[in-house]
């Protein structure tokens, strides 16, 4: 039972709930205490100590972000000895620090930067106690560079608590002591699905992608090459406020004109293929329904969350959709019905996408990922990495006109651009499998019970024709767990899933807290940016992905009808068992329709 | 029954063990036989004899004399001489080697008080010299809040280091409700310098049960454990059988003498981690961790093992408590000063005649400690330095020789008196080389988990050791100082919060020596 | 084996230190393996990462194979003012390895450790459970070579 109590900070007073700890307090009321590990979305590790306040009657300071505030306490945030320790502890921490700043791809992004500008240290002070450990470059999708580690412990937490992907772990002991993997083999060599959530937490550049802006960069210069560019629902919200631009805003068309100035040839859309994936996916769950099957249909876009079903579920893999993510269709679309419809010959066609995402650098790699008789998709890019390509081509992103996207791959109604935020891909679908089953529109198409920020969500959505459909929404693999768990022992025990069909982000909030994301992505702007989703959604003419068009022109004119036997070829995949000690595949357990 | 003329005692420990003592018993046995002193001579396998000689040690009573480094070829001589013809053989004396006979302080021994008079291994030994009674008395006569109040009565304050009245600490506990508490016991011992736990479970295992089942019953703890470091074999093989012996004899098991009371007591072994002597690392460690601490508060007595109400205290702690329950607070405060009551067992070590333990009143002088108990320093060499409390100790020099040995006078110097380790340092001694030993130590145990202490160590370390080739500066000397200092304010846990005490003490009170080492 | 080895213990968490105690003293290297955390793993249903972590922490476990007879010299001040760097020089010269490695014949592995609570008795150190104390050079000298005529 919180009750409140009366405290002091450097002498205002305070009456708050003695639940809460002294940071949080301060925070609330605009009185700032420097720290370094500390961040609202996780528990505190209370690892670096920078966080130490002078509390009055007790001889040692004390960590502000894991002490409780009590009754009469009175807390002083900064004094000449606490200035000094800060800054003989960072002082400290840089000692064993790879300062590298000019070319770290955390440059001005990161936090100990930041914090030992601000306290003004200089980074030699002291005799350099760093002793240079292997960089793991295994993952292609995640660099882990141990010489830039501060020992946060934030990436543990999120791994094992928030993730439970138990990948990252401590090792050894004090001064050796080192984040890693079991038995130092390499992210890509352990149950790490690339969900990246721990690039999103790092203070440092000790986590961050691994970067093809160089490899992008190549494409788009070479005069023989055919760069085509798509971007996922996420990144037009995600642009703005690194430019200054209000948080959230909505500039899908200056997305489009800065592509098209950094010299893509072709600027089309994701959320053009997320309307595709809903007829596909949305067709695969009403032939399950009516089959009358009691395994569930869960959706299968975000490829953390196949990496880890393929890890931890593989049992289950049957129950995943086959269809690819919106990014895959894409990929092989590219090469096939877009090089057929211009002209282009394949082998000429670089297809770049750009994602709030790490783990779709480890999906356009999956081998079996190459329909179109190539690598489908070619490159990868963060919202990151765009960030940095935007910047090194000068573009006034404010400013710049605004363009419209290319035409064949890009229209996309509001069911499509909410893909990026939780809940969107599941609203998106039934606003489609509506009209499937009963050859009715929904007049309601805003589904509010899968939509917000709460872990798992579930719903019931009445069918006429059909009866009630039971949905179930997880974000974060933490919440997909339990989830899954759920389902197996529905399985198990009553012979049926307690939701026919579920969707699945590895991310929390979605896309718009993807590993990929800009940083400083925390829970609150991982909401603000959903937020912004579901207002495209509402301005837009066409709401629901059958009403596409371009989607309608691409069954027509190259695909036939949903899971023809061309869509089934080129759109749909199948998923492997993989080990839970090295995340390598073990064997094939679902198989491609032919 | 039988009368035998004489009781020698032999004492089995780690060291006597390797020594090969298992095999002179062999050999003394069958030595007796054959000199047909069996029924008159009684040989007794104990614990430590109370004074620290080297290899295989023997006490025979009543005479009261001390053999030790004893060689199996020696047995036909000392059998022949002194048991057969009552003249001890001086040669082989503990005596000879400096003319010295250590002042064993018999009447001050409440922990010790068994030590190398019974056999460890055998319950009907302890409970001979009055065991058991007192948790008897404390299960079926006495409520909890009464055994807390005698405890809190007598001033018994930790024995592990930090010093915190053991009442009071019982008393945040034993009010709360849970639906399970626990209590365990710290035996992790990893502090340079010192064993007078191991020596305590190793000598008397069976006191140091009686305090932890007291202990149970005043917090309400129905499940207890030992967390003993996984070096200590023959304790473990010592403590388990004496858990064994108390749950035949239905000591602890399922409603105690008909008390209602359910208790038992499991052995948990540690791995190699001085870190884990910390309670919240002891007890991250007893749930299958690493051995990191948590942050305080919440205290372990309300949040402990699994989240539920836990009390952690030291072995010699509850080696204490029978005597309380049994004698009295006020019979108690009789020993050690109105602050700091009861007795200590120290460990003396380094270069002094008779390395070893002695139990004594807390607030003994160090000067005595040194003189009447460890035979002073070994001949021809003067005093220089005492490290007191192990690595996470001080450098008392010569002018503090005079100060008594508790938790409240040493404060005044900046002093701690941690676990009872003195490390005593004749004149050749270097306090640079000695304090390159400490920062080395720090740096291989820190557990890495707070900046502060994981970088601090290393920089430390590299410094000393600049510092000790000859390579350093006074600057070094007072960067050293800066950061030892930060982190005493910023670190985690009571470990980085150490080293400032021996680099401070070391540069305050052997400045020279520093200056001597650095250049200008 | 490894496999009996777990099924001795309740699959609780904190039975994590036994087994990789009885695992390691039971194999003739001393240490643990890979596949042995990945029987672990199996049987108290955690995470490889955790056992890892905890394997990797404490001074008693190795992850590479060691000799048979495993020599843990102290190093800490009671010891090191009682000349433990001569007792390692000593170790070093007739054992022929440095420390951490292990003698071409997989007889020795020669480590340093921390305090083991025989200061009485400085310089100690452990070969395997038996503790020797008392130590100077000859004796060690002494203590190796009753091993090596052993086996």
């Amino acid at each position: 039972m919180a009750k409140n109590v009366n405290v002091w900070i450097d002498g205002q007073h305070l009456e708050v709930p003695d639940t809460m700890t002294i940071i949080e307090v301060a925070d609330q009321h605009g009185i700032y205490i420097p720290r370094l590990c500390y961040h609202p979305d996780l528990p505190p590790t209370a690892n670096c100590g920078v966080c130490v306040v002078e509390l009055s009657g007790v001889p040692v300071p004390k960590r502000a972000c894991c002490t409780p505030v009590a009754e009469g306490m009175k807390i002083t945030s900064n004094s000449k000895k606490l200035r000094s320790y800060r800054k003989t502890l960072v002082e400290m921490i840089l000692s064993n620090h790879e300062v590298v700043c000019p070319t770290c791809a955390a440059n001005n992004n990161c936090e100990l930067q930041t914090l030992a500008n601000n306290l003004g240290v200089d980074p030699y002070a002291l005799p350099t106690i760093l002793e240079m450990k292997e960089v793991d470059y295994s993952s292609p999708s995640i660099i882990r560079d141990p010489n830039k580690c501060i020992s946060c412990g934030r990436c543990i937490t999120v791994c094992n608590e928030v993730q439970t992907v138990y990948a990252l772990t401590n090792s050894d002991r004090g001064i050796e002591s080192e984040i890693t993997t079991a038995f130092g083999l390499g992210m890509n060599n352990s149950p790490c699905v690339a969900c990246g959530q721990c690039t999103v937490y790092c203070p440092t550049g000790a986590l961050r992608e691994r970067s093809e802006l160089d490899d992008v960069w190549d494409a788009i210069l070479d005069p023989d090459k055919h760069v085509i560019v798509q971007e996922a629902p996420s990144i037009r919200v995600s642009l703005g406020e690194e430019f200054g631009m209000p948080f959230g805003s909505v500039t899908p068309k200056k997305m489009y004109a800065a592509l098209r100035k950094i010299g893509f040839d072709s600027v089309m859309d994701t959320n053009f293929t997320a309307d595709l994936t809903i007829m596909e996916e949305g067709t695969e769950c009403v032939n399950n329904l009516k089959s009358g099957s009691k395994r569930p249909l869960i959706t299968s876009c975000s490829p953390g969350w196949i990496k880890f079903m393929e890890t931890y579920y593989p049992d289950l893999a049957d129950c995943v959709s086959t269809a690819k993510s919106p990014m895959s269709m894409f990929g092989v679309l590219s090469k096939t019905y877009y090089a057929q419809e211009h002209g282009i010959d394949p082998a000429k066609i670089v297809s770049v996408a750009i994602m709030p995402c790490t783990a779709k650098k480890f999906e356009a790699r999956r081998p079996e990922l190459s329909d179109s008789g190539y690598q489908d998709t070619d490159y990868v890019l963060t919202t990151r990495e765009f960030l940095r390509m935007i910047k090194e081509a000068g573009i006034d992103f404010v400013n710049i006109p605004e363009e419209e996207p290319d035409e064949g791959m890009s229209f996309y109604s509001g069911a499509g651009t909410i893909f990026g935020a939780t809940g969107g891909v599941m609203e998106a679908a039934i606003r489609s499998a509506y009209t499937l089953v009963t050859g009715e529109e929904l007049e309601n198409v805003e589904i509010l019970a899968v939509r917000g920020l709460e872990g798992v969500k579930e719903a019931t959505v009445n069918i006429p024709g059909f009866g009630d459909l039971r949905v179930a929404v997880a974000h974060g693999l933490g919440n997909a767990r339990k989830v899954m768990d759920q389902v197996r022992e529905g399985l198990k025990t009553k012979g049926e899933s307690p939701w026919h069909f579920i969707e699945i982000m590895a991310c929390p909030g979605g896309c718009v807290g993807g590993g990929g994301q800009p940083y400083g992505n925390d829970i609150a702007s991982r909401a603000r940016r959903g937020l912004a989703l579901y207002e495209e959604d509402r301005s837009l003419p066409v709401r629901k992905s059958h009403h596409n068009p371009e989607v309608t022109k691409v069954y027509e004119r190259f695909l036939g009808a949903p899971n023809s036997k061309l869509a089934q070829k080129l759109l749909h995949t199948y998923y492997f068992k993989r080990s839970i000690s090295t995340g390598q595949v073990v064997e094939e357990v679902t198989h491609k329709h032919h | 029954m039988k009368y035998y003329r004489s009781h020698v005692l032999i004492g089995i420990n780690e060291t006597s063990l390797a020594a090969g003592v298992q095999s002179f018993i062999k050999a003394l046995r069958a030595q007796l036989s054959k000199t047909g002193l069996s029924d008159e001579i009684n040989l007794l396998e104990t614990g430590p004899l109370g004074f620290f000689g080297k290899g295989i040690c023997l006490t025979v009573y009543p005479d009261n004399v001390n053999y030790e480094n004893l060689k199996e070829a020696d047995i036909p001589l000392l059998v022949e001489e002194h048991f057969l013809k009552g003249r001890p053989v001086t040669s082989l004396m503990l005596e000879s080697a400096g003319k010295f006979s250590p002042k064993f302080n018999y009447a001050s021994r409440i922990v010790l008080r068994n030590s190398g008079i019974i056999d460890p291994e055998s319950i009907d030994d302890y409970i001979g010299t009055g065991g058991y009674e007192a948790w008897e008395k404390a299960l079926t006569k006495m409520q909890p809040k009464d055994i807390i109040e005698e405890v809190k009565e007598s001033g018994l304050r930790g024995r592990g280091g930090a010093g915190f009245p053991a009442g009071i600490k019982w008393g945040f506990t034993a009010p709360l409700e849970a639906e399970q508490k626990y209590v365990v016991v710290n035996a992790d011992e990893g502090e340079p310098g010192t064993f007078k736990d191991r020596l305590i479970m190793e000598g008397d295992p069976h006191q140091l049960l009686e305090g932890l089942m007291i202990c149970a019953r005043a917090v309400g703890a129905t499940k207890t454990y030992i967390y003993i470091r996984g070096e200590y074999k023959l304790c473990i093989m010592r403590l388990q059988k004496a858990i064994d012996d108390c749950r035949n004899y239905g000591i602890i098991g399922k409603n105690i003498f008909e008390s209602g009371f359910d208790l038992d007591i499991e052995i948990k072994i540690g791995a190699g981690a001085y870190v884990c002597g910390e309670e919240t690392a002891m007890i991250e460690s007893l749930e299958g961790n690493r051995g990191h601490p948590r942050w305080k508060p919440p205290f372990p007595g309300v949040k402990g093992l699994w989240q539920a109400p836990t009390v952690v205290n030291n072995v010699e702690t509850l080696a204490n408590v029978p005597f309380i329950i049994k004698q009295g607070a006020q019979e108690y405060k009789k020993y050690g000063t109105p602050q700091c009551t009861g007795t200590k067992v120290y460990t003396i070590l380094g270069d002094v005649a008779y390395p070893g333990l002695c139990e004594v009143d807390m607030g003994t002088t160090l000067r005595t400690i040194i003189n009447d108990y460890a035979g002073g320093m070994q001949k021809g060499f003067k005093f220089k330095a005492a490290l007191v409390g192990g690595a996470a100790g001080v450098f008392l020099p010569e002018k503090l020789l005079d100060v008594k040995m508790d938790l409240a006078s040493l404060d005044q110097y900046s002093a701690v008196l941690g676990s009872g380790a003195i490390l005593v340092m004749n004149e050749h001694q270097s306090i640079v080389d000695m304090l390159w030993s400490i920062l080395r130590f720090f740096r291989h145990e820190s557990c890495g988990q707070c900046a502060p202490c994981k970088t601090g160590t290393q920089q430390l370390y590299r410094l000393i050791t600049k510092i000790k080739k000859g390579e350093g500066t006074m600057e070094d000397v007072e960067l050293m100082q800066l950061i030892a200092e930060t982190m005493l304010k910023t670190s985690f846990c009571a470990l980085g919060q150490s080293p400032i005490m021996a680099i401070r003490s070391a540069i305050e009170n052997f400045r020279d020596e520093f200056i001597a080492i650095t250049k200008k | 084996m490894y496999k009996e080895i777990c099924a001795k213990y309740a699959p609780n968490k904190d039975n994590l230190i036994y087994i990789l105690h009885e695992i390691q003293d039971t194999h003739p290297q001393h240490y643990i393996s890979t596949e042995a955390v990945n029987e672990i793993s199996k049987y108290l249903k955690l995470p490889e990462n955790h056992i890892y972590g905890v394997l990797t922490f404490y001074s008693m476990y190795s992850t590479t194979p060691r000799g048979k007879h495993i020599i843990r010299l102290c190093e800490s001040p009671p010891c090191y003012i009682k000349g433990s760097i001569n007792i390692l020089r000593k170790l070093k010269t007739i054992l022929g390895v440095s420390v951490g490695e292990t003698t071409k014949d997989g007889k020795f592995t020669l480590e340093l450790c921390a305090c083991l609570g025989v200061c009485g008795n400085a310089p100690v150190m452990m070969i395997n459970d038996d503790v020797y104390g008392d130590l100077s050079e000859e004796k060690v000298e002494d203590i190796i070579d009753k091993i090596r005529g052993r086996n």
